[in-house]
């Protein structure tokens, strides 16, 4: 149906595509890599995958799954462990003796590619390693949990997130993982605009799979498991694929994440990132990728920036210690999201995507992707 | 060496603990087959209030504000974040009660500044230290169990015995059908928060006296082992509950004594996954149709 | 309708991306030492914990800057008389929440920054500061990696390598313990650090030591108190954050654990020693000073603190000196000779002058190494006052 003509619309979302990736380049050469807005839009791109592929399983399908956080952090690991220098090991893996690790994707690729190159074709590949270990483990967990229902799903795979957590801060596997300690030392991608790119690219894939008989096959079952079995689609295989695929995408989104903060510590994986990456998904519409990449960018930005001035006294102008003090922000920011989750209960963008927007509003538009 | 008496009497004590929580999720999953996720917060808000009323206001004043308040805020929950969702589907309520949870957990954050708020004065008697079979413990650690299932009895007792008692058991077994025999649905349902935040409540203030800090995070994961307790003993079941979290104490009593305490979190949540994929109506939990 | 409020909103953000980016980079390019009404500022940022688990101590450690600049409001650059201010941000204890806070501190214009409290956000803060080229002191960051790796970040306090040495020196020999019994939280680097050095240290001595770990949010010590008991330990180590340190005090004294417990920096808390007040639990810690040691900063602050309802409430409540608040004044006072001594409010000026910057305050003489730490080859040990509830000094141990 929509493969047809190519529209208007779709010109329209590619010049918007377009605008917003020509914004941030032009922002990356005007402004210093520490700057806010260049930490915004990265977290902001992180934070945009992770929802999506959640949103795939939640919002696509129809599986309750609240495991993100442990898919997140065995891919966040995995890029670490895989891209930390040599030389940086002995110091980071200092109570282990260095780690059993003893190479560097990046600095291997580096070797035969040139550095630049070399080392981008390494970061990448370890993301995908990530990514993949992400699926591998949600294959294996997906066997027995996702022939429960619903809510036991849910509570199933936020068990599993906590197991994950537990193990990786095991001291018995610490020469892998450094157990409770940090890993850090590790590349990043220096501009705002390779991750926007590589999210792109991601979420690229994601939306590929939905419009797909895939997708289809995945709504059918998110709209009724009964009639979507007569109608001849494997329930087990299909929820199984999006299980796998989802925590694919959270495992690369978990390696971008660990990349953005610098260093990486199992602590911070905890249930409540899941929490906050359900609600994002909520509020942009379940079932609708361009809401869960707009709300991302709008709550990073909130959060990170544009509200910090509600926990520090001073905000457009008001002054008032006594109301705008530590954590007013966050109480602002739940409230507004149990609003939408209680009157607005479709999302800001339902399930409409960006080109059905435009379909209606063709003269003008404009947004983060 | 001691033995292992200290392990179980403490498995006791926590389990205890877990299962005044899991009662108030394994009422509400009844009725509503909803998980509460805010039900670890509303223990966490008792505990807060506790912190609050006791430092100004006699005892015997303080403990029924502790409980008033508690009581209020589980009706308010429900009746604010879960009442309009009534006809959603499932998975708005649950995003709901998360939400809810987070909304809780922001506010107690911007209440409190983000610091722990120290319990300076915890409630007289139970906090004493006694000497039990050679080793010395708080008095509340023998008073939580015994009280837990004193209330358990006269929960059971007013879900069998009174009106709307017989109101909760019809709604578990068919919400639609209870709503049309004239059983005030919402009522019903209201009653069952209040009991499950005065649990809550009772609760607190036990699990807090044993403890110097009330933070914003204590409410997280009692509350969640009291669901996985929950589950475990079957969900749905007053004495499934009971019996599910003091299981889940004393294993993780018993685990810590083994010298496996890294594990002792994991365990709980590989136990839940084994239960629910092995035998998902828990230990005496009904084979009930599930109503998709 | 909502399709075109979502139009709007995600109008006035790319907007607003626009506008501010292109309005901060003006900002830039203008000296960063003139304020509006034509005084000159530098601005000093905090980087501190302000909230979560390290909360508590973090605002301690603020509380010591703050009072620091009450003191001493102004600093003299090439004669000139500039106003510093302070522009506190709060990295909420994790290394997640490090790179943005980090951020908004450079995005503030600061000429160098403070803190933290607590070595992983340390870290994850430390790689933005010095991709943005501002100097760093770490205040009581006791993590080698923190400056080990980072090339603007200095600190002011001893590491754990040493602290952990000290006390198994003093378990081992003062207490004459065999038997230690460590106690860290899963998934804090923190408490793992200072137990791997502590167990190092105690067992080229001759010790044995029992290891455990809790999970984050655990409440319920009694039974690492009962495995201690069991493993006929002499001593607890418990390197663990203030909470968890309370807990583990109450839970030993209810235990009726008969050993001693030994605490790092962290525990020396006003909070921990109340907590063991009224017991008989016998609590040694390490830490950077001494309540007494600097009589007059002693007196100026707790005047301060009291005439200050805020500054009472993030002390916990009483005018008790924590260490860290002594840290946090020293590390201004360090800062503002740094700043002298570059004599220009420029992050790179600071950053070349201040390893050869030193300074003596009332933790004692600081003077950086190469690595850009502290050299401290001393510190002191305290014992909680159970009568009182107070810290009492007793003794300054070194390594041999």
């Amino acid at each position: 149906m929509k493969k047809k003509t190519i529209g208007k619309e779709y010109l329209f979302t590619a010049i918007i595509l377009f605008v917003v990736l020509a914004v941030t380049m032009v922002l990356d050469s005007q402004l210093p890599g520490y700057h806010i807005v260049i930490k915004v839009i990265k977290k902001a791109s992180v934070y945009s995958l992770v929802a999506v592929s959640m949103n795939l399983l939640n919002g696509f399908t129809g599986l309750f799954s609240l495991g993100q956080a442990g898919f997140m952090l065995l891919g966040a690991y995995s890029y670490a462990v895989l891209c930390i220098p040599v030389a940086k090991r002995a110091g980071v893996y200092q109570y282990f003796d260095g780690g059993i690790v003893k190479f560097s994707l990046p600095e291997i690729f580096a070797g035969f590619l040139g550095d630049k190159v070399g080392s981008a074709v390494g970061m990448i590949l370890a993301l995908l390693v990530g990514g993949l270990i992400a699926a591998f483990f949600a294959y294996l967990i997906g066997l027995p949990v996702l022939r429960l229902k619903s809510d036991y799903l849910a509570i199933a795979t936020l068990g599993f997130a906590e197991i994950m957590r537990t193990i990786i801060q095991w001291n018995a596997i610490g020469p892998l993982t450094n157990a409770s300690n940090l890993l850090k030392g590790y590349p990043d991608f220096g501009s705002a605009t390779a991750y926007l790119l590589l999210i792109g690219v991601f979420i690229a894939c994601v939306v590929l799979l939905v419009n797909s008989t895939y997708g289809r096959a995945f709504k059918a079952i998110r709209d009724d498991e009964v009639a979507a079995e007569a109608m001849g689609i494997n329930l087990a295989h299909h929820k199984r694929l999006a299980f796998v695929i989802s925590s694919f995408f959270a495992g690369v989104g978990g390696g971008m994440l660990a990349m953005y903060m610098g260093a990486v510590q199992a602590m911070s994986f905890r249930s409540s990132m899941t929490y906050e990456i359900l609600l994002l998904v909520v509020i942009g519409g379940i079932g609708s990728i361009t809401g869960s990449v707009l709300t991302s960018f709008l709550y990073i930005a909130a959060l990170e920036w544009l509200l910090r001035g509600l926990d520090t006294g001073k905000f457009l102008g008001i002054t008032a210690p006594g109301l705008f003090k530590n954590g007013f922000r966050m109480a602002v920011i739940s409230v507004i999201i149990m609003v939408v989750v209680l009157f607005f209960r479709k999302g800001i963008m339902g399930d409409k995507e960006l080109p059905d927007l435009l379909r209606r509003h063709t003269k003008k538009g404009g947004g983060e992707k | 060496m001691q033995g292992i008496l200290p392990y179980l009497i403490s498995g006791i004590s926590v389990g205890g603990q877990y299962a005044l929580i899991a009662i108030g999720y394994t009422l509400v999953y009844g009725i509503l087959r909803l998980i509460n996720f805010a039900h670890g917060d509303v223990f966490m808000v008792a505990g807060l209030i506790m912190v609050y009323t006791t430092a100004s206001m006699p005892m015997y004043i303080s403990i029924p504000l502790v409980l008033i308040f508690t009581v209020i805020l589980g009706f308010a929950i429900e009746r604010v974040a879960y009442k309009p969702l009534r006809t959603a589907p499932r998975m708005s309520l649950m995003i709901s009660a998360i939400g809810v949870s987070y909304l809780i957990q922001n506010l107690a954050f911007y209440l409190t500044g983000g610091l722990p708020q120290p319990v300076k004065t915890s409630i007289p008697w139970i906090s004493d230290t006694i000497t039990l079979f050679g080793t010395s413990t708080k008095r509340v650690t023998v008073v939580t169990p015994v009280l837990t299932i004193a209330l358990v009895f006269a929960l059971v007792a007013l879900i069998k015995k009174t009106k709307i008692g017989m109101g909760m058991r019809a709604a578990a077994k068919d919400f639609e059908t209870a709503q049309l025999m004239g059983v005030k649905i919402n009522s019903v349902i209201s009653m069952t928060f209040v009991i499950g935040s005065f649990l809550a409540a009772v609760g607190a203030m036990l699990y807090f006296t044993n403890y110097p800090t009330v933070a914003i995070t204590s409410g997280g994961m009692p509350g969640l082992k009291a669901f996985v307790a929950a589950v475990f003993g079957g969900i749905g079941s007053i004495p499934g509950a009971v019996v599910g979290a003091f299981l889940i104490g004393l294993c993780e009593e018993i685990i810590k004594g083994l010298g496996q305490s890294t594990f002792s979190d994991a365990f709980t949540f590989a136990l839940l996954i084994i239960v629910l994929c092995v035998k998902p109506t828990g230990l005496f939990g009904e084979k009930v149709t599930d109503k998709v | 309708m909502k399709k075109i409020l979502a139009l709007v909103l995600a109008l006035v953000m790319a907007l607003g991306l626009v506008a501010c980016g292109s309005k901060d980079t003006t900002g830039d390019s203008s000296d960063p030492g003139d304020a509006a009404d034509g005084e000159k500022v530098v601005r000093i940022g905090v980087f501190e914990p302000l909230t979560g688990d390290n909360g508590a101590g973090g605002k301690q450690e603020v509380l010591g800057m703050q009072y620091a600049n009450y003191v001493q409001p102004t600093v003299d650059i090439n004669g000139e008389t500039y106003q510093v201010e302070l522009e506190i941000v709060d990295n909420r204890t994790s290394a997640e929440n490090g790179p943005s806070a980090a951020a908004e501190l450079i995005n503030k214009d600061v000429s160098i920054v403070l803190g933290s409290y607590g070595s992983g956000v340390s870290m994850s803060g430390g790689t933005v500061f010095a991709e943005a080229g501002v100097p760093a002191i770490g205040v009581t960051c006791t993590n080698p990696q923190v400056t080990s790796d980072c090339d603007v970040y200095f600190r002011i306090c001893f590491l754990d390598p040493f602290q952990g040495t000290v006390l198994a020196n003093y378990a081992y020999k003062e207490l004459g313990v065999e038997t230690a019994y460590l106690l860290g939280m899963l998934g804090s680097d923190y408490d793992q650090g200072l137990i791997y050095y502590f167990t190092q240290a105690f067992e080229a001595l001759g010790g044995t030591v029992v290891a455990e770990n809790f999970p984050e949010g655990n409440a319920n010590f009694v039974s690492y108190i009962n495995n201690a008991k069991s493993a006929g330990a002499g001593v607890i180590f418990c390197p663990v954050s203030i909470n968890y340190a309370q807990l583990i005090v109450e839970a030993a004294a209810a235990q009726g654990f008969e050993g001693a417990i030994l605490g790092s920096d962290t525990l020396d808390s006003n909070m921990v020693v109340e907590a063991a007040k009224g017991t008989d639990t016998e609590l040694y810690v390490t830490t950077f000073y001494q309540e007494g040691g600097a009589p007059e900063f002693d007196k100026g602050i707790k005047e301060w603190i009291n005439a200050n309802p805020d500054a009472l409430t993030n002390n916990g409540g009483n005018d008790m000196i924590a260490a860290v608040t002594a840290m946090g004044y020293d590390a201004y006072f360090t800062a503002l000779e740094a700043i002298k001594a570059a004599g220009s409010t420029e992050p790179a000026d600071i950053l070349a002058a201040l390893p050869n910057v030193t300074y003596s305050g009332i933790s004692g003489e600081i003077a950086f190494d190469d690595i850009g730490d502290a050299k401290r080859d001393a510190a002191y040990i305290k014992t909680a006052n159970t009568e009182t509830g107070e810290w009492d000094f007793v003794t300054v141990q070194g390594v041999d």
